[in-house]
């Protein structure tokens, strides 16, 4: 790839990449940030090349330790994003506006039984 | 080099993270967005393995294997609460991972002289900010879980500007002498320490906007490998992470009111100068019981309730919610204040309250609730100080002159739970607690809410 032609795919993705996120909502922000990390894990390509070139024990052991280091931010990023954004989650809400969905009572002792209205379907 | 299938399959992954990022910004949509980041990152995956440039399997493999346990474990496991704690690492080891890339990418060819000024120059790059990244974020994880308290020492300023220059000169001699790795190896061990140095003065209400920096950082070290590598795809996903990480570093700065040089280099306000503790507090704070406060807001129409760090810390947000679900049952409005800068990252406050299933339609941003708290009966702040403290707008020689606060001392009465008349960050007292229409329940953010609720239910 010819230098001046990397140079303008950076700047465009930086500029589409802040276009991007101006409009996320303050509420998502920490899913975001996680979500955006697991995607800066994209340099797993990188160590995978680095990894597989069989060039010497040396580049090999860097390229492993590389694809750990990339696959726990990828593996780990989407996981928990997927976690956070889950509890977001418009079909985990009951229709009062506090309360949750049916599984709130179980994992907190001090909570009221589960009402009639809460049946955590949209 | 790459072929024409790899290039084409670089695309659709690129095209997969543009959208997944366009999706992540709708509660609706982001779950899907999300999965197209990962459906994105697997194609770019399958498709690297698939090309010719790869030669041998076994490390390859041990490393996805040993990879993607070590992640899925730490995802599955940790605690909504330690949320910072492990974006930050994970963080780290994206900035680690381009690092090895680098280096190893440089001694290949140093080793068959294919180097290139671009690959130089590229290597030294993405050596320096993946090294900064891997230590800084080990740093802000390790200050983020409590166990490293170290804030430097005199002088450290001086000891990172000479380790940017030194940082410099090693990057130069790196393109200049590409044959020898001996100048890769020190400008990685410079890029260590300069990390650590950045960070290690950094802490408390700053420590979102070092976050989200060290997230926009890895995204740059990655784009510096993609460089290196010569890889379309890691130069643009690197970019729209960097430039996601920038976004919101600059969000983060502008609720401080603070610049970023001023996070970054400043040391943390202190409070010398200003009214002492005892000036502002002395006869003046009235403390109360959870039975008192449950009389109050028996009758009470209108309740916000303000979380801070300390009800992360109280693991107080379903009780909160308890609390929240009683008083919607004796017909009162309740709302939550979220304040940019409430917690240790951007959105903490807003994954907290959702994990207790608190519909996010509730949580009100700041600009949006200030002007209602005139009309709210009784304001509940749990764990949170400076982001409260009147002094912001009151007194222009303060350390938090001009930052955006929540005005919660407009309502008619403010309840504020905490340990004790500790200050926050700033290090500054808070008149907001001696206030005439202030009541304060000591003791612990989870233990003071549900004692509330309990005492509601028996009125």
């Amino acid at each position: 790839m010819d230098l001046l032609v990397a140079v303008t795919l950076f700047v465009m993705a930086v500029f589409l990449g802040v276009e991007l996120i101006t409009k996320v909502p303050p509420t998502l922000h920490t899913p975001l940030m996680s979500g955006s990390n697991a995607i800066s894990g994209i340099t797993v390509v990188g160590a995978l090349l680095a990894a597989g070139s069989d060039h010497r024990t040396f580049t090999a052991v860097l390229g492993f330790a590389a694809v750990t280091l990339a696959m726990i931010n990828v593996v780990g990023g989407f996981l928990v994003t997927h976690r956070m954004l889950h509890m977001f989650s418009p079909k985990r809400r009951a229709q009062r506006s506090v309360s949750g969905g049916p599984g709130s009572a179980s994992n907190n002792p001090a909570s009221p039984e589960t009402s009639a209205t809460e049946d955590g379907g949209p | 080099m790459m072929d024409d299938w790899t290039t084409l399959g670089y695309l659709v992954a690129a095209v997969l993270f543009i959208l997944g990022l366009k999706r992540l910004s709708r509660p609706r949509t982001a779950v899907r967005g999300n999965q197209f980041g990962a459906a994105g990152m697997l194609i770019a995956v399958m498709v690297t393995l698939a090309d010719n440039a790869i030669l041998s399997f076994e490390w390859i493999i041990g490393g996805l294997v040993l990879g993607a346990a070590v992640g899925a474990l730490l995802a599955v496991r940790v605690q909504m609460t330690a949320m910072p704690e492990l974006v930050a690492l994970f963080n780290g080891f994206g900035g680690g991972a381009s690092v090895l890339v680098a280096a190893a990418s440089f001694i290949e060819a140093a080793d068959l002289a294919t180097g290139t000024t671009r690959l130089s120059a590229a290597a030294a790059l993405a050596s320096l900010i993946g090294a900064v990244t891997l230590t800084g974020s080990l740093i802000a994880f390790g200050k983020l879980q409590e166990a490293l308290r170290w804030s430097g020492f005199p002088g450290m300023r001086v000891v990172s500007a000479a380790g940017a220059v030194a940082a410099a000169v090693f990057g130069t001699l790196m393109v200049v002498d590409a044959g020898n790795a001996l100048w890769l190896w020190l400008l990685i061990a410079v890029g260590a320490v300069l990390g650590v140095m950045v960070v290690s003065p950094i802490g408390g209400a700053d420590m979102p906007v070092v976050i989200a920096l060290l997230n926009s950082l890895s995204g740059m070290a990655a784009v510096a490998a993609g460089f290196v590598l010569d890889n379309s795809l890691l130069i643009i996903a690197g970019s729209l992470v960097g430039a996601s990480g920038l976004i919101l570093t600059q969000i983060m700065c502008v609720a401080m009111n603070r610049s970023l040089p001023a996070v970054m280099f400043s040391p943390a306000p202190s409070g010398d100068g200003g009214p002492s503790a005892d000036d502002v507090y002395a006869g003046k704070v009235r403390s109360t019981s959870p039975d008192d406060v449950a009389m109050l807001l028996e009758s009470a129409e209108r309740v916000a309730i303000v979380p801070g760090y300390g009800l992360a810390v109280a693991q107080a947000q379903h009780a909160v919610r308890d609390l929240a679900r009683r008083l919607e049952d004796r017909g009162a409005e309740v709302v939550f204040g979220i304040h940019p800068v409430a917690g240790r990252m951007p959105g903490h406050m807003n994954v907290l309250l959702a994990e207790a299933e608190i519909s996010y339609e509730r949580l009100v941003e700041m600009d949006d609730i200030n002007p209602t708290f005139e009309q709210t009966d009784v304001t509940i702040v749990i764990g949170a100080n400076d982001v409260v403290n009147p002094v912001a707008r009151t007194d222009p020689a303060s350390p938090i002159a001009g930052m955006p606060i929540l005005d919660v001392d407009k309502s008619d009465v403010v309840v504020i739970i905490k340990r004790s008349l500790s200050p926050g960050f700033a290090g500054i007292p808070n008149p907001l607690f001696a206030a005439d229409n202030s009541l304060m329940l000591f003791g612990d953010g989870r233990e003071a809410v549900v004692e509330v609720t309990k005492a509601l239910q028996q009125i």
